[in-house]
């Protein structure tokens, strides 16, 4: 899976998607999500493939963020189904979905912030390690193997980052990071739950041109070395246009236009959602 | 928008839901067998079930039933009145202050000297209204004072810190004064002067005693004295809008800490009430008075739903009636021996039960802003 | 140096706060608050002078003849009142300190308004008789005030006596840090030893060292004002001398890497452990019984410690297990119980004993684990009730014996080591220490594993924990578990220990004593939680069990709730905290420290390959 040919899957998965007969990794069906009346997310069908990069973006209050809470399980579903790798995630808890292979990230950086940087990391391993309170009281070869193993982990994770987030940061606690280094933390803490599918909220909101563009490259190299398929939702335009292989446009909880970005940038649909009824008259 | 409010729907899928829908089960069960068995050794004590259930069963007589349910509503308004100050301060500040049951407590106390010193001058007996309206007056003034100095000492230095730290120094709060009382007063318990005649006599056809008219009736007033102080007066608009949300209440130019003293006001008063209450119902004080009606009491406004002032008085008469009726409606009729022991336990499960099966209570929470996320 | 605020100014917010006297003159007083702190002060007082506390402590002698622990009580009220109002000036919006003749001026002001309130209960108690309500209202009480003699004597004895005290109490504020500290120690020092003279009598009995005690203490309690000073001097050239030793240890432990730490660690903890086991042999009964209780709550606080300090849950409701764990070790090992009484020998009934408290703590925490934390103490609270009032009631008395309780249980017998109910403490302490030793390892390896990781993460923020993963139902509930399971241990060798069992030993007062104990010491921190029980059981004492100032015991219950309000305003995070504790309670000003120090990173300079110019500390 990490293989992804070395290059980005061709372009064209973006509008064939549907055409290649390829088993979706995520798939929604007619996704519904309420708050009181309101319609955050109204039929909703979309779906994310294996090593694909998809784009969601649409105006504020369009249920982007809601679409995550709604595949994390941190939302109530009011109809329709979520399919992950052949199989529901509806009922689950959260940190069963996260077992299942679906990490996420947050729209207002949410770290363990009195916890270090490797404490972070370590600690999101935790539904992929087994040893409970026996290994631990007693200290068996095998408590010890596995500890260093979650330790080695969380340093490789980290090391993704270059050298921002290693050696004396691993054990600064998480408040004393810079705002970017905090969004590069929680990167890496939704890494180490080892998914398949990462969620990005706003990965660089309120991070300068610089910084995103690096990130922006970060993305990509996810997906290339790690073999993540990734949905991020984005407000910046040319890191959608930089990553993504498929860019999906929601608004008022429906989906309203799809395709690679060239597509959706023109769609008369998508202008009028981002500029309002007014804009062609005008 | 992320939060608590996660799918709840569907099947329990863990241990800990399978185990909790057994407990919700068990104790409708419970409740269900009780009550049945119940009714039907009221019909008939010497038919197969009742025997089965509990064979020394007697049932209730109506007059004793009348008696039980009354004697849960006087004090379940007693419950509610404490509840307003519980509900009221957990609706602005979000957090317990597990010390308004000693407020209550205070309040009580004061009846008790106050009431002692005035029947040494010959006031109580001779004008008895009107030393009850002054022992009244008195113990609300001081009840008001110990609220709001607690409020100044122990939890404004403490506003905007974790949730749990106040809750803990309300514990601390409570446990201080409790032992205050007895370091000044006494360990001993203490007695409220004798009431008149018709304040102990049975009144009505349906043979109420006096006094628990005049609980009733005076827990009716006040309740409708603070609604119309929070719906319609400035002052609690202002304290509806810092309990919706402090730091807009304060863009908009109110004074948040002194609405929040004055809703620690209003609990104190109310509680001060509830003492002087508690003094005519059980004419008996001792510093404890105040731990298991002040949790109780919590219960009450939980039961309610909190940041309600409708539900906490609702919550108060449901746990008042629950726990004058409950033990002898479904435990006695299961065989269980000195169900009068219990009826403390059963107010607690009764808090406990409904956590469980309703968490945000009857009528629903109102609560701030940062916890309703 | 930034003072301690009172609360009253430090109550941030938009309160209307009087507006600072900018043109004030630099060297005037800061009369309004003076006074308030005075009158805080003289309430105090009257309240302490009101609750008995000086008559009935007047028997316990610190320093023959001159002061009585009675006394003391009376003169702390304006010595802290001196020392907290000083001379504050306000500087640049901040409060601060200016040292000066002032600072013993304003304090000798303040410290005579404190004693003006008793001064004002003196002429009260002369003149007006409030016996009924207040039941130390005495006479006893007024001839304490007036030193026997006449009520003006009082009036007046207690403005100077307030005044000099106060002034005492600034003029502590104007010595340096070094003279300051050791004058602190001497205090400390001829304090400490009058306290723990219960303790330092027995011991030197043991080890024959009555030559010792003779000098220090008097024949009927006290030390001797002689040996007082003796003492005085010695602690304070020794804490001039001995400071920078300590302060050079301590740095060169903390600078010590891996391997290295860790052996002078488990050094300080073999020799800690040695002098723990060879200690008992050399004291005397009451030693011994006051070591068995320290250690019966440092075991019960170590089990909270899991569940409030680690996990994060505030449970009340905790002696439901020390309940538990008592009846059924009495169940299953009393002859006398009253309807099964299998008599097991101890330790098979404890490992029963350990079975039926874990279900017991699953059956809890099934329900309530889902609650908001503040529901969950108030449910928690309900269910430690109920477990009492279920062994009290009659319904269940045909088990547990009702109010009469189990009487007649045999002591604990682990393989020989027999120790019977209480007639030998020092037994019961051994098999405390077993324990505690057991908890402490439990704790330790729980903390530094995956668990405790997910323990901490809960803790932090419940919702992203779930996110990332982790099950924090059953983290939390596994806690839950581990406290009760070390919870039932203390409640099995209590049983054994007291020899009975009523459902008045388990009132819900002893969770909260446990909880003042926890946070005292400092949650999270086993080091600190052992601290805060030796200390504060050690001294004042259980909810049943006398400690050093047994003449404490109306008191004590009074003082752990105002220790409780005290340590949540000064310092929720205890007196030892654990780092990371004090990290979650003072997050902001931990940052902006690290901020001035140049620790946080900036935007704008994150160039991403270097690291930070500053030499990366800790």
């Amino acid at each position: 899976m990490s293989a992804a040919n070395g290059t980005p899957p061709a372009p064209s998965t973006g509008s064939a998607a549907n055409g290649n007969g390829r088993r979706p990794l995520l798939e929604t069906r007619n996704l519904s999500v309420d708050f009181g009346g309101l319609h955050a997310l109204d039929g909703l069908d979309f779906e994310v493939h294996e090593g694909e990069i998809v784009s969601v973006i649409g105006p504020n209050g369009a249920g982007k963020t809601t679409l995550f809470n709604a595949i994390t399980a941190t939302v109530e579903v009011a109809a329709g189904d979520i399919v992950f790798e052949g199989a529901s995630l509806l009922g689950l808890d959260p940190n069963r979905v996260t077992a299942r292979g679906i990490a996420r990230t947050f729209q207002n950086v949410r770290l363990f912030a009195n916890m270090t940087v490797l404490e972070n990391v370590m600690v999101s391993q935790h539904c992929r390690t087994r040893q409970h309170a026996f290994g631990a009281l007693f200290y068996t070869p095998s408590f010890r193997r596995e500890e260093t193993e979650i330790r080695e982990r969380a340093e490789k994770v980290l090391s993704f980052f270059g050298s921002r987030l290693v050696g004396y940061r691993f054990d600064q606690p998480a408040f004393t990071l810079s705002y970017a280094n905090r969004r590069r933390l929680e990167i890496a803490r939704a890494m180490a739950t080892q998914p398949k599918l990462i969620l990005l909220d706003e990965p660089v909101a309120g991070m300068n041109p610089v910084e995103s563009a690096e990130l922006t490259g970060m993305i990509g190299r996810l997906r290339d070395e790690w073999g993540f398929a990734i949905v991020v939702i984005e407000h910046h335009m040319d890191v959608v246009r930089e990553v993504s292989d498929r860019v999906v446009v929601l608004d008022h909880g429906t989906k309203i236009a799809e395709g690679d970005y060239a597509e959706v940038s023109t769609d008369p649909r998508v202008i009028e959602a981002y500029l309002g009824h007014g804009a062609e008259t005008s | 928008m992320i939060g608590r409010g996660r799918a709840r729907s569907g099947a329990p899928r863990t241990g800990v839901d399978w185990f909790l829908t057994f407990m919700r089960v068990a104790i409708l069960t419970l409740v269900a067998v009780g009550i049945l068995a119940f009714i039907w050794q009221e019909i008939d004590t010497d038919n197969p079930f009742a025997r089965w259930a509990n064979p020394d069963a007697t049932g209730l007589t109506g007059a004793q039933f009348r008696g039980l349910i009354i004697s849960g509503v006087a004090q379940g308004c007693m419950y509610g009145l404490i509840a307003l100050g519980y509900s009221m301060v957990y609706g602005v500040l979000g957090f317990i202050n597990f010390a308004h049951g000693e407020v209550f407590m205070v309040g009580a106390m004061t009846g008790m000297i106050t009431s002692n010193k005035l029947a040494d001058a010959g006031l109580w007996e001779s004008n008895f209204i009107g030393s009850l309206i002054f022992i009244v007056i008195v113990s609300m003034i001081v009840c008001t004072l110990v609220a709001v100095i607690m409020e100044r000492v122990a939890y404004r230095p403490l506003r905007g810190s974790p949730r749990l730290i106040p809750l803990i120094t309300s514990i601390g709060v409570s446990f201080f004064i409790q032992n205050a009382s007895i370091v000044l007063l006494g360990p001993a318990a203490k007695a409220y002067p004798d009431v008149p005649d018709w304040v102990k006599d049975k009144h009505t056809f349906i043979q109420i005693e006096g006094s628990r008219i005049l609980v009733v009736v005076v827990a009716a007033v006040s309740m409708g004295v603070l609604w119309y102080l929070v719906e319609h007066t400035k002052g609690g608009k202002a304290m509806r809008a810092v309990a919706e949300d402090a730091e807009i209440a304060a863009l908009m130019g109110i004074n948040v800490n002194r609405t929040i003293v004055k809703v620690f006001a209003v609990g104190g008063a109310m509680a001060g009430l509830a003492g002087i209450l508690w003094g005519i119902l059980f004419r008996s004080v001792i510093h404890t008075t105040g731990f298991l009606p002040g949790i109780k009491a919590f219960s009450a406004a939980v039961v309610g739903g909190i940041g309600h002032l409708g539900g906490a008085m609702a919550g108060g008469l449901s746990i008042g009636v629950a726990e004058s009726v409950g033990p002898l409606l479904i435990l006695e009729p299961l065989g269980v021996s000195g169900v009068s022991q219990l009826r403390d336990a059963v107010a607690f499960a009764v808090l406990i039960g409904v956590l469980l099966l309703r968490p945000a209570g009857i009528f629903g929470e109102r609560l701030p802003a940062e916890d309703r996320t | 140096m930034t003072a301690t605020l009172p609360p009253q100014t430090g109550a941030a917010g938009a309160s209307a706060e009087p507006p600072p006297a900018a043109s004030r003159p630099a060297l005037a007083q800061d009369w309004r608050r003076l006074v308030r702190m005075g009158a805080v002060g003289a309430v105090a007082q009257v309240f302490i002078a009101l609750s008995n506390m000086p008559v009935r402590l007047d028997e316990r002698v610190i320093v023959k003849p001159v002061l009585s622990l009675g006394y003391l009580t009376l003169l702390i009220v304006p010595f802290a009142a001196g020392h907290r109002v000083g001379h504050q000036v306000k500087r640049e919006g901040m409060a601060v300190h200016a040292a000066g003749a002032h600072e013993m001026a304003g304090g000798a002001a303040c410290g005579a308004v404190a004693g003006g309130g008793l001064s004002l209960l003196a002429v009260l108690l002369a003149n007006f008789d409030l016996r009924e309500p207040l039941v130390n209202w005495s006479p006893m009480l007024a001839e304490l005030l007036a030193f026997g003699n006449a009520t003006w004597f009082a009036v007046v004895i207690w403005l100077v006596i307030g005044a000099a005290v106060g002034a005492l109490g600034g003029a502590l504020r104007l010595l340096g840090p070094r003279t300051r500290r050791a004058v602190v120690t001497m205090a400390l020092a001829v304090g400490g030893a009058a306290v723990l003279e219960p303790l330092v009598v027995d011991l030197a009995e043991g080890m024959r060292l009555e030559a010792l005690t003779d000098w220090l203490y008097a024949r009927r309690g006290g030390i001797n004002w002689t040996s007082a000073l003796g003492l005085a001097a010695a602690s304070g050239i020794l804490a001039v001398l001995g400071r920078g030793r300590i302060q050079q240890a301590r740095t060169h432990i903390a600078a010590l890497e891996g391997a290295q730490r860790t052996r002078t660690n488990g050094l300080l903890i073999l020799a800690t452990a040695a002098v723990l086991i060879v200690l008992p042999l050399f004291a005397g009964k009451l030693t011994n019984e006051l070591l068995a209780n320290v250690g019966l709550f440092v075991l019960l606080a170590l089990g909270l410690n899991v569940v409030v300090g680690l996990a994060g849950i505030l449970d009340l409701g905790y002696v439901a297990f020390f309940a538990v764990g008592s009846y059924s070790a009495a169940v299953l090992t009393a002859a006398t119980s009253p309807r099964i009484n299998p008599e097991l020998p101890w330790l098979a009934a404890l490992i029963v004993v350990v079975i039926i408290t874990g279900l017991v703590g699953l059956f809890i925490g099934a329900p309530v684990i889902r609650m908001r934390g503040d529901y969950l103490a108030i449910v928690t609270l309900g269910f430690g009730e109920i477990i009492r009032l279920l062994f009290l009631s009659d319904w269940l008395s045909g088990w547990f014996g009702g109010s009469q309780g189990i009487t007649k249980i045999p002591g604990a017998g682990i393989f020989g080591l027999t120790s019977v109910a209480g007639t030998d403490p020092r037994r019961v302490f051994y098999l405390v220490l077993a324990f505690c030793a057991l908890a402490i390892y439990v704790s330790w390896r729980l903390e530094r594993s995956r668990l405790g990781r997910a323990w901490m993460a809960v803790r932090e923020d419940e919702t992203v924990a779930e996110a990332m993963g982790i099950n924090t139902v059953n983290v939390k509930l596994l806690a839950f578990v581990v406290g009760a399971v070390l919870g039932s241990f203390s409640g099995a060798i209590f049983s054994a220990k007291v020899g009975s069992v009523f459902p008045n030993s388990f009132l819900i007062l002893v969770s909260i004593v446990i909880l003042v104990v926890v946070i005292f010491g400092g949650m999270g921190n086993i080091v600190g939680v052992i601290a805060g029980s030796a200390v504060l059981i050690g001294v004042l004492g259980g909810p049943k069990q006398p400690g050093l100032l047994a003449e404490f015991s109306e008191f004590k219950l009074l003082i752990y709730g105002a220790l409780l309000i005290w340590m949540m305003l000064a310092r929720p995070e205890g007196l030892i905290p654990s780092v990371r504790r004090s990290r979650e309670l003072h997050q902001q000003e931990m940052a902006q420290d690290a901020w001035l120090k140049g620790q946080v990173e900036d935007d704008n300079h994150d160039d991403g390959s270097s690291g930070p110019q500053a030499a990366p500390a800790t």
